[in-house]
């Protein structure tokens, strides 16, 4: 898995936070990250987690008061931290392109679908598709085939307002790959669109994965969707990352105690039962930040040490965990906690 | 979208039919007798009197005085000045131009250097820069205009002896008035003197009138950036790697402007409002002077006449605006 | 389940007034300016309700033998005039402070008359819809076809010059700003829950307007009537300065300004002190006017 070539995006210690002062707001707390090319990873929490201020981090897109720093943040090699806003404008959109989560406000109301491609390419594209609105037109229709678009001529001179929520989000993709990039960060893609659209969009990132051989970073709170698609999954959780694994061992023989809260939380894992588990209380706002491990609150196996100290990230590379406490291969918790109540017991019995 | 220009056009039919109502009625509720009022003539015989009451229709009944009144608008006869004895219409017509240059180039000078301004600010957010836009904008809406205009003479007329203090243009020239727009008719003439003086006495007017459409454009410039801005689709741009004036002026400011353009279109009235002060202060020869002068002369047929017109050359101005704005949206020319 | 319902009443429990009042002043005094225009506002005031005894001198009262003396800054001032006279002798500086008490009353019956009306209308014709709406929003769709001067001098002109006359000219003119302010308000709070549980409640419809939605449409309100009082100062000083508003020897802004017309190159100050005095007024409200705007909008709230 980790072979001996070099990683097509390697972050390691990536920290950003908000404001000055005395206390400024820990957005994204020392998370690493390596992808290989062509690799599928997703990154799976809950809102606020920080996953979609990670991938802003990495494409430059995060403003003052925000602050990004980092051991080091590398793309095919190249430093992103150092780079100039020229320099970095020739990678993003090119390079590295991302989709977000609202397709419909994602797109410029006051142009077209074929200017919005067009754009792209007129920045990025081949010297031939600079230079000649022919070709770029041709280009468009082009991608617009390739993500599955109807009545393609059409849609080209159409304005966002006139599109359905799952088109424009297939023009986005259109728009992202334009240029055939090395990376696709895919931020909650299929969150804002109908239930019957969302395996579509899914299924057509894949296939744009496959046929490109781009790596793809899929962003989601839905750990089904991650299951099925990616080979690799960082759990994130208010900020800090606390699970990294390969699929399907993570989900299987989960080691954090969230990511074996997530799981317990799907339906799929819940069809015997009269209510839906949840994981009760929510994720900490900048306000309350537990002094000891930020899963504290909402921990089933909680003890005295975990509440006073933060744990590290711990384990062999690949598969680590941020906890005292990794659960053991069968699930069950390796200290001598006590059952703070009774719906949160029978998490033990939880993933298969 | 013809659907959207009928139902525009079909609002303002009632607003415009309120106008005349309004215009007809005064010269029944001004105090005094409407006979005295609408001829000018004092203390008349009792004969006299009546034929007059007679000529002006007003022993008719009130509805059938404004159908005629009605009529006679739609013909073109607004009456004659008491002062002139010329036709109404005919001064308005005149004069018209005059108001129209000056609030031309008001409303230019508020663009150029309004909407810069705003984006500036908006770019620039709570810097100096920032601050320093909306400190003159504020001070520049809070000024009584002709005040404003009379600080400009005394400075630059005055004290400087940059500008002329007065008028359209200086007496020594006499240009033939073609097109009534001074500007053209100077350059249309030849010569060069009478064009340079024509430019001149523009500045300060325009300057004074446009100072408030100017602080008005640039806060809305301003606050309307600064929310597209904030938008995805600009963060969608700029995960593109366009460069950032592309961002800024193809992506943002597109959409900016969208309300921007209908707060100018307000201005309009606005303008005419503020014309009539500048006007007056810079002995300007167009409709708001002539207004002014009609209304402390008691010169009635003028009053009606010309609160007819402005208010028709405003309706008529916002309705274009209305359909304007309709072009510019894309959601509501493509439906 | 007790949680849940224990929940959901903390959710509907809005904080007690005080609290809210509270909250209201934090936002204000976030913004420098907000305190500023307060401030201003303040002194303002104070100057009004004080002017007999601040002043220096009689407005009224002209001292033949210093008749366009200059402010105390330049050649020939005395500290008798502090700003200077005017061209029949008349104190400035008193002069000015007597306008200060004029205009802010002229601001404040104009736009209570105004308010009143238009909020009245506005409730009629938001709440009862139909052929009343229609009516009010045409006659103010009319009002609103004339530029503001203009149909200040319209109304002038019908009722004749004077202080009283140009205050209900200026509030016919601020009239369908508040009108279709509250009709929007009215219309987009009716269709509310809390107007339907009201109404099968039992609550009759005057009731309803008064009690239950029009507290709910307060804030633009509050906001639009403190910009009113900037406009009526400006359009009186309008009026004023065009003869057709306040009468000499009355000390209003715009008037003092007018009658000092033609000696405004040889004595500068007698134009640029009323001018002076009626921007920093306007630009108190029109601080305060802002500030409060950003107070009370619930979406600039973090």
């Amino acid at each position: 898995m980790n072979d001996a070539a070099a990683p097509l995006l390697d972050i390691a210690g990536l920290t950003v936070t908000f404001g000055t002062g005395a206390r400024p707001f820990v957005a994204l707390d020392h998370v690493d990250l390596t992808m290989q090319a062509g690799e599928v990873v997703g990154c799976v929490g809950e809102s606020g987690s920080g996953k979609t201020v990670m991938a802003l981090a990495v494409m430059g897109l995060v403003d003052f008061p925000g602050r990004v720093q980092a051991r080091h943040m590398r793309f095919g090699g190249r430093d992103l931290l150092t780079l100039s806003n020229r320099e970095r404008r020739t990678i993003i959109g090119k390079d590295i392109a991302m989709i977000f989560q609202d397709p419909l406000a994602s797109l410029n109301p006051c142009y077209t679908v074929g200017y919005q491609l067009s754009e792209t390419l007129r920045i990025h594209g081949t010297p031939e598709e600079r230079s000649s609105g022919r070709v770029r037109r041709a280009r468009a229709l082009d991608l617009l085939q390739q993500v599955e678009i109807p009545d393609r001529e059409t849609r080209l001179g159409a304005y966002p307002h006139q599109l359905s929520g799952g088109m424009a989000q297939r023009v986005m993709i259109a728009m992202a790959i334009a240029c055939r990039p090395r990376l696709l960060i895919a931020d909650e893609p299929s969150t804002a669109l109908d239930v019957t659209v969302q395996a579509q969009i899914l299924e057509l990132l894949l296939r744009l994965q496959r046929d490109q051989g781009m790596a793809l970073l899929l962003i989601t709170h839905d750990l089904a969707v991650v299951a099925e698609t990616a080979r690799r999954v960082i759990v994130m959780y208010a900020g800090q990352q606390v699970e990294t694994g390969p699929v399907p061992d993570i989900f299987e023989h989960p080691r954090n105690p969230y990511t074996q809260a997530l799981l317990a939380a799907l339906p799929e894992h819940n069809l015997d039962r009269t209510r839906l588990r949840a994981i009760p209380g929510i994720v900490p706002g900048p306000f309350d930040r537990p002094q000891g491990c930020l899963f504290t609150p909402r921990c089933a196996y909680a003890v005295a040490r975990c509440r006073e100290q933060r744990p590290e990230l711990d384990g062999p590379p690949g598969r680590q965990s941020r906890c005292f406490f990794p659960l053991d291969a069968s699930g069950r918790p390796t200290n001598d906690w006590s059952a703070q109540a009774s719906d949160l017991a029978d998490l033990t019995s939880a993933p298969r | 979208m013809p659907s959207f220009l009928l139902r525009r056009i079909a609002l303002i039919v009632p607003t415009f039919i309120g106008v005349t109502l309004l215009a007809f009625a005064l010269i029944h509720l001004i105090p005094g007798d409407p006979v005295e009022n609408l001829s000018g003539e004092r203390g008349m015989d009792p004969e006299r009197r009546a034929r007059l009451l007679h000529q002006f229709g007003l022993d008719r009944p009130l509805s059938t005085q404004y159908l005629d009144y009605i009529n006679q608008v739609v013909h073109g006869d607004l009456g004659l000045s008491l002062t002139t004895h010329e036709p109404v219409l005919r001064e308005f017509v005149t004069l018209f131009p005059a108001t129209i240059e000056l609030a031309f180039f008001a409303m230019l000078l508020a663009m150029v250097v309004g909407l810069p301004a705003g984006i500036i600010a908006a770019l620039k957010r709570n810097t100096v820069a920032d601050y320093a836009v909306m400190g003159v904008s504020l001070t520049g809406y809070s000024m009584p205009i002709f005040w404003w205009a009379l600080l400009l003479i005394l400075y630059f007329s005055v004290d400087l002896g940059w500008t002329p203090v007065s008028g359209r243009i200086d007496v020594l020239y006499d240009v033939p008035a073609t097109t009534g727009f001074m500007l053209i008719d100077t350059l249309r003439s030849g010569d060069p003197g009478a064009f340079r003086s024509a430019l001149s006495h523009l500045v300060l007017p325009s300057i004074a009138l446009g100072t408030i459409p100017l602080a008005v454009i640039a806060r809305m410039t301003r606050s309307s950036m600064l929310e597209v801005l904030r938008e995805d689709y600009v963060r969608t741009a700029r995960a593109k790697g366009l460069p950032y004036w592309r961002v800024v002026l193809v992506h943002a400011l597109r959409n900016a402007l969208i309300p921007v353009v209908t707060v100018i279109g307000l201005q309009v009235g606005l303008l005419l409002s503020g014309a009539i002060l500048t006007e007056t202060i810079f002995s300007w020869p167009g409709v708001g002077n002539w207004l002014i002068h009609g209304v402390q002369s008691r010169d009635y047929p003028v009053v009606q006449g010309g609160i007819l017109l402005i208010a028709t050359v405003v309706i008529t101005v916002n309705l274009i605006v209305d359909l304007l704005y309709g072009v510019i949206n894309p959601r509501i020319r493509h439906g | 389940m007790a949680e849940a319902v224990e929940l959901a009443a903390d959710a509907l429990d809005l904080p007690p007034v005080p609290g809210r009042l509270r909250e209201t002043w934090t936002s204000y005094a976030r913004s420098r300016g907000a305190l500023i225009g307060l401030a201003l506002v303040v002194a303002l005031i104070v100057l009004a309700i004080g002017a007999d005894v601040i002043a220096p001198h009689p407005p009224n009262e002209q001292y033949r033998d210093f008749t366009l003396t200059p402010p105390i800054w330049k050649e020939g001032g005395t500290s008798r005039f502090i700003l200077g006279t005017d061209p029949v002798g008349r104190d400035m500086l008193s002069r000015l402070i007597h306008g200060t008490r004029l205009s802010l009353m002229i601001g404040v019956i104009s736009v209570a008359i105004s308010l009143s009306l238009g909020v009245l209308l506005g409730l009629l014709a938001g709440y009862l819809r139909g052929l009343t709406e229609t009516v009010i929003m045409r006659l103010m769709d009319v009002m609103l076809a004339l530029p503001s001067l203009l149909l200040a001098i319209a109304v002038v002109a019908i009722l004749g010059p004077g202080l009283a006359n140009a205050m209900y000219a200026i509030a016919i003119v601020l009239l369908p700003h508040y009108v279709r302010l509250t009709r929007a308000a009215v219309i987009a709070e009716a269709g509310k829950e809390y107007v339907a549980s009201s109404r099968i409640a039992g609550a009759g419809s005057l009731r309803l307007m008064f009690n239950t939605i029009l507290p709910n449409c307060m804030a633009p309100l509050i906001v639009q009537a403190t910009l009113g009082f900037s406009s009526a100062i400006l359009d009186a000083a309008a009026l004023g300065f065009l003869g057709l508003g306040a009468q000499p020897p009355t000390p209003e802004w715009g008037s003092m300004l007018a009658s000092a017309l033609e000696f405004i190159q040889r004595a500068p100050w007698v134009v640029t002190f009323p001018g002076l005095a009626i921007l920093v007024t306007v630009l108190a409200f029109n601080l305060m006017g802002d500030g409060l705007r950003d107070a009370l909008d619930p979406r600039l709230k973090q």
